[in-house]
């Protein structure tokens, strides 16, 4: 009969592939989604975006401390700078003003520029750190600023059960 | 949960049978499937314009009333006194109302069309992962038991803020940020929902709000001066009889609408540039939350200490993004061909595209089977407990927002207890409704311990049933999305 798969993981795996990994080709074909680690926002310094450094328990066997800890305080480091409120936010705030913010139409805002310069980032750390290891990070503006979204994959060759976290979360975002 | 993972399954392979001897006018169907733009399926109560690019709420009746005052008032004034005052006294008159007038309209339709915020819903993995913290903080709970509420405590520059569960989108709100009823969004650093600019007011067009009312009240002070220095003068040069009716009635409309005016968007606006300055939303100033009233040591800890930062960083800090992405294209749930060779079938392409079309059935169902498992768990006990402590997001209380407008001139409340008692009679009978939405426990989470909180927490009680009224509203579209889900479940 029709081999129609279905164990949850190779279900889980297919909303996911198409997600902004476009160059990560092998990982999206030789490894399924086992779970999926969120870290959560840090709010001790207020509202500005920042995560949190813990390290969590999931990814202990995947990854090393210090490179994810790397990861996320250059992360936070980009996002401070993008919130930074000093004199050239305040040249462009008060040249938006003036103009009736329709600069904006024209140029970019610095809160953008940075964030282009996150997704770059995260790409190559993605490339790079994260691949090899059979983890992927989603851009956290993907997740509305709320979390960093570690996607953690397993080699399909190994057992197919998934850690049991994620439901067949089939929306794929 | 995992019930409703293996009953999908089992329709998939019942569909797959089907579909495989009907004829295939599902396959053209599948394969023209439209890509929505995610505005299209945005699940708060917002309209869109332009393709997504312009955001505002459901309600927008009074702002055009807005528009209407603001435009006729300000044409009026441009045709009929302009000419005069320009001849006889300087051409500046008009150039500088006009530059005011511009200035106003840009800022009203940036505040009107802009996100002001909007906190995107949790992504279902997200809000599992969250509900397993949740019970692993909170232990299992039998089937009698009420949970505690969801609550997160951060400490944030000292001072002990909690962060609140969101039920409808899922999160623990960031600090300041605060779910609006009438919108069906959590907005970051909420401050009002205002009708008279038919959006919310949040982090992102506080600065367009507060420019708009500040620009609006010069310029209605300057319209307002200038009509009676135009009567004047006029009755001066040709006594009052001479004036014809035409221009009486309008500056007698300039006049009226001006002097009104006056009084509430300059009241208005000094209380805005009091809560900046303060680094407080309408929203915390309402509620007391950083008042000394509520203990000693009780202090704001998100303001930057001197008002001049405080203003600065409101109006000349960085504009953060859009974190709806609007504009952008909802990704297809459309599985991967490749992997999906089922080997036997006489059309393999046919059965590939209807496999396909059952998985993505699958996929939506099984979603919606899911929101349906667990919407009545979440949702039921707000309704069985009323007043009690875990109510829906959808609470709405607290005064209403000092832009109801002329009607309701309000200043900043040095008693945020008794003044909200006062005012939430009048709003509940206005028709305009101007709502702080944040959800408010109200009783044993929060001890108001200073007595004047004590009458609004008792008018509190009066208002359980509108509030209650939100709950089956919020509930009806779950519960639609709910059978929605079950009726395709059945189709497939």
């Amino acid at each position: 009969m029709s081999s129609a798969p279905r164990t949850a993981t190779e279900r889980t795996k297919l909303p996911y592939c198409h997600e902004s990994f476009h160059n990560l080709q092998e990982l999206r074909h030789s490894a399924s989604l086992a779970n999926k680690v969120f870290i959560q926002r840090d709010y001790t310094d207020g509202t500005v975006c920042k995560f949190q450094t813990k390290f969590p328990s999931e990814l202990d066997s995947r990854i090393e401390r210090t490179l994810f800890e790397d990861t996320v305080k250059m992360l936070n480091n980009y996002y401070a700078e993008a919130e930074k409120i000093g004199g050239q936010s305040y040249i462009e705030g008060c040249l938006a003003c003036l103009t009736v913010y329709l600069v904006f139409l024209c140029i970019e805002t610095r809160y953008d520029k940075v964030l282009k310069k996150i997704s770059r980032y995260i790409q190559e750390q993605n490339e790079k750190v994260y691949a090899p290891r059979g983890l992927l990070i989603t851009d956290p503006i993907e997740r509305g600023m709320r979390v960093i979204e570690i996607s953690v994959y397993e080699d399909r060759g190994s057992s197919g059960s998934s850690s049991g976290s994620s439901t067949t979360s089939s929306s794929g975002r | 949960m995992h019930l409703g993972v293996e009953e999908p399954i089992r329709e998939c392979q019942y569909n797959q049978i089907c579909t495989h001897n009907s004829s295939p006018m599902d396959t053209p169907h599948t394969k023209k499937k439209k890509i929505k733009r995610k505005w299209q399926v945005f699940p708060g109560r917002n309209k869109f314009y332009c393709n997504g690019r312009l955001m505002m709420a459901k309600q927008t009746g009074v702002f055009y009333l807005t528009m209407v005052l603001i435009l006729v008032t300000s044409g009026l004034f441009f045709a009929f006194d302009c000419p005069f005052l320009a001849s006889n006294l300087t051409p500046a008159i008009p150039a500088i109302g006009g530059v005011l007038f511009v200035f106003v309209m840009g800022m009203l339709l940036r505040a009107s069309f802009s996100d002001p915020g909007v906190l995107p819903r949790a992504t279902p993995e997200e809000a599992a992962d969250i509900e397993r913290q949740i019970d692993a903080t909170n232990g299992p709970s039998g089937p009698g038991y009420r949970p505690p509420p969801r609550t997160r405590e951060v400490l944030i520059n000292g001072q002990t803020v909690k962060l609140k569960y969101c039920f409808t989108c899922k999160i623990f709100r960031p600090p300041r940020a605060s779910h609006c009823s009438l919108c069906d969004n959590c907005v970051e650093r909420f401050d009002h929902h205002c009708p008279w600019v038919g959006n919310c007011v949040g982090r992102r067009n506080y600065r367009f709000f507060y420019l708009f009312i500040l620009s609006l009240s010069f310029l209605t002070i300057f319209i307002f001066a200038f009509v009676i220095t135009h009567v004047i003068l006029r009755s001066n040069r040709t006594g009052f009889l001479s004036i014809s009716v035409f221009l009486d009635g309008c500056t007698v409309l300039e006049v009226v609408v001006c002097f009104f005016s006056i009084w509430s968007i300059v009241g208005l606006s000094g209380f805005h540039t009091y809560l900046m300055s303060s680094n407080q939303t309408t929203n915390e100033d309402i509620k007391g939350s950083w008042s000394s009233k509520r203990g000693k040591g009780n202090y704001n800890p998100y303001s930057y200490g001197n008002f001049i930062t405080n203003c600065c960083a409101a109006l000349c800090g960085p504009l953060p993004p859009s974190l709806i992405d609007r504009r952008g294209f909802v990704q297809p749930d459309t599985p991967q061909p490749a992997a999906q060779t089922n080997g036997t079938g006489a059309c393999p392409s046919n059965q590939v595209q209807s496999h396909m079309c059952a998985q993505d059935q699958c996929i939506q169902s099984t979603k919606f089977v899911l929101q349906a498992a667990t919407n009545p768990l979440l949702h039921s006990q707000p309704v069985i407990l009323g007043g009690g402590a875990a109510l829906q997001a959808k609470t709405s209380l607290g005064g209403p927002c000092s832009t109801l407008g002329p009607s309701q001139p309000s200043l900043p409340s040095s008693i945020p207890g008794l003044s909200c008692g006062g005012e939430l009679m009048a709003v509940r009978d206005s028709e305009i409704h101007c709502h702080h939405h944040h959800q408010h426990f109200i009783s044993p989470e929060e001890t108001p311990s200073p007595p004047a909180a004590l009458p609004c927490a008792t008018h509190l009680g009066h208002h359980v049933h509108p509030a209650q009224l939100f709950d089956p509203a919020s509930q009806d579209s779950l519960h639609e999305d709910s059978v929605r889900g079950l009726v395709k479940l059945s189709s497939v």
